[in-house]
């Protein structure tokens, strides 16, 4: 077992996740179901292989374009044109759970 | 004519010539779904107004004017993770219930502006993360081939549209085979781009550096024309690339004569079940018979392709889910104490046992202690995976292979058990880590007469061989 209720709890709080007293045992079982698979990963020596983030990382962007030049990435001027314009307050409060005309509103943050 | 059965052509030419309206053929779609869907499932919602208003439009055009948008009255679909303005869009998650989104996913904006009209938003795993379509907060999809079956997922409920006629053609989301994967369950075209090729602008994020969108077709010939339109660099997306966008219809026909085509043995071991086996055995002998050439491959590091995708996808996943917290938009709890128990019983109530396990196993990986020990040695895996790639594809145009394991499998079979479900996923993730484009075709029939889909592997940005090659095969086959 590599994921004790300890560590579920600690992750849960780490998460912003409340999870039910079923839910916890289930997590431990699972969590580690799949992390036994995943040690699998242990069995390649990848010290000196670079980490990939993301496509681009291989690939290059903008100048730094390297190996297949048709990944052409590039970061966009800081202009709006062609970009949407920002939301009036009123349409990006429209979906908010609690909003006055200007805020959104939550409980509150401060214990006294 | 049978209004619900034709492809983008067809649908086009019957109203440019006036055998039928824009409007009549999106009444037509939305008496099948009245009519079959309740036992299918795979809508959640319709936009009516929005999608009779465009097939309207269309049907002035029509009469004004003999030159009509390629897409001019095509219905069409889309999976309920690409946002649409002013029509509710909730990721098949009670988080997102009751949003409604202020703005329009690009591929969305450029179907329309092709002509398609929106039928509605189509079913699917909560947050694109499953693959079965069972983990959607409302409701299973059920297989059009089989109502017994899944439809495969997470774009679920795009596939099962497609195959009952109840659109012409559908978007789909695909983060690590979620396209592919219900295109051969259903018997239908799944074509997942290149990472960069689709702009991502409006696709409410599962794994960022993962997620693909791209279209579920009757034909190949319907992908590329979706492709075509939905293509191309969006400034709202800076990783959409900056490259000309080719005519992928009209390079369908070159012939396919003297592509070599690669089979990677990887894609052919334990887990693979003898029937989908043999359908790929027979698939490449018609390549082969089509004056391809078949090359032996090998893309070693394979088995090492789900704990890696698994790890990368969920530890994005947690960060990208980290923004549903009750506050701007999506449910709220009522009666919390404080803030921080706002945010967590929101999201205990919110967010269903699957995504809660992927926002647990990412954070785990991400974690203090943890972090080099899984999320960078995945991330160092994708190098090693993405390389493979490179090394087969010096020696091929194209690679060939199943996109699972087994045809569709029943409902509630493999639901108590995550990490089976995780594995059957092994013939697709491998793209979504490298970024190559790969599309499903279907290639034959189990005895239980369960559609086959045979896979098709390209070099970055190269979708148009691909879908030459798909082509040529739909045509033979």
């Amino acid at each position: 077992m590599k994921v004790t209720e300890k560590d579920v709890a600690y992750v849960a709080d780490l998460s912003n996740l409340e999870l039910g007293e079923d839910e916890r045992a289930r997590m431990v079982r699972d969590l580690n179901s799949i992390l036994g698979h995943v040690d699998t990963l242990n069995e390649l020596d990848t010290a000196d292989v670079p980490p990939m983030a993301q496509v681009s990382d291989r690939y290059g962007v903008d100048e730094s374009k390297q190996g297949s030049e048709r990944f052409a990435y590039s970061s966009r001027e800081d202009v709006l044109e062609g970009l949407r314009k920002s939301f009036t307050p009123d349409v990006a409060l429209a979906n908010s759970p609690d909003a006055d005309n200007t805020f959104f509103k939550v409980p509150k943050v401060i214990e006294r | 004519m049978n209004l619900t059965g034709l492809t983008i052509d067809a649908a086009r030419a019957a109203i440019s010539q006036g055998k039928t309206s824009a409007l009549a053929l999106a009444e037509a779609f939305y008496a099948k779904i009245d009519s079959d869907d309740p036992k299918i499932g795979a809508y959640l919602i319709l936009s009516k107004e929005r999608g009779l208003e465009k097939a309207s439009e269309i049907d002035r055009l029509a009469k004004e004017d003999d030159k009509l948008p390629p897409l001019a009255g095509v219905p069409v679909a889309i999976k309920d993770v690409m946002v649409t303005k002013g029509v509710r869009t909730t990721a098949g998650s009670k988080i997102l219930g009751n949003y409604v989104p202020p703005y329009d996913c690009t591929a969305v904006v450029r179907l329309e502006a092709a002509g398609a009209v929106v039928l509605g938003k189509l079913n699917c795993d909560e947050f694109a993360m499953g693959s079965s379509n069972e983990n959607s907060a409302f409701k299973p999809v059920h297989n059009p081939r089989d109502l017994s079956r899944v439809p495969g997922g997470s774009s679920g409920g795009s596939a099962a549209a497609i195959a009952a006629d109840m659109a012409v053609a559908a978007l789909g989301s695909d983060t690590g085979g979620s396209i592919r994967q219900p295109a051969s369950f259903c018997g239908l075209v799944g074509l997942k781009p290149t990472y960069g090729r689709v702009s991502r602008y409006g696709l409410i994020a599962f794994a960022s550096s993962l997620d693909h969108i791209g279209p579920l077709t009757k034909t190949v010939k319907d992908a590329a024309i979706v492709l075509r339109t939905i293509a191309g660099r969006d400034p709202m997306d800076s990783t959409s690339a900056e490259l000309p966008v080719p005519d992928y219809v009209a390079e369908l026909d070159k012939p396919v004569k003297g592509l070599k085509i690669g089979v990677a043995k990887e894609y052919f071991g334990e887990g693979l079940e003898a029937e989908t086996r043999s359908a790929i055995e027979t698939a490449i002998q018609k390549f082969a018979a089509m004056g391809c050439e078949i090359v032996n491959v090998s893309l070693p590091h394979t088995k090492y392709a789900i704990p890696a995708y698994y790890l990368v996808a969920t530890a994005e996943a947690s960060s990208n889910l980290a923004r549903f917290d009750g506050v701007r938009y999506g449910l709220r709890v009522k009666g919390a104490r404080s803030l921080s128990d706002m945010y967590r019983r929101t999201r205990d109530e919110g967010f269903g046992a699957e995504v809660k396990r992927r926002i647990m196993l990412g954070t785990y990986a991400l974690s203090a202690g943890y972090c080099d020990a899984y999320y960078l040695k995945a991330q160092r895996v994708r190098t090693l995976l993405t390389g493979d790639f490179e090394d087969a594809f010096k020696k091929v145009d194209l690679i060939v292979g199943p996109t699972c394991p087994t045809p569709a499998f029943k409902l509630g079979e493999k639901v108590d058990d995550p990490l089976a479900m995780y594995l059957a996923d092994i013939y697709t993730v491998t793209a979504n880590l490298a970024g190559i484009p790969g599309i499903s075709i279907p290639v034959g029939k189990s005895k239980d007469n369960l559609p086959i889909g045979m896979q098709i592997f390209g070099k970055h940005f190269d979708e148009s061989t691909i879908l030459r090659a798909a082509h040529a095969y739909e045509k033979a086959a």
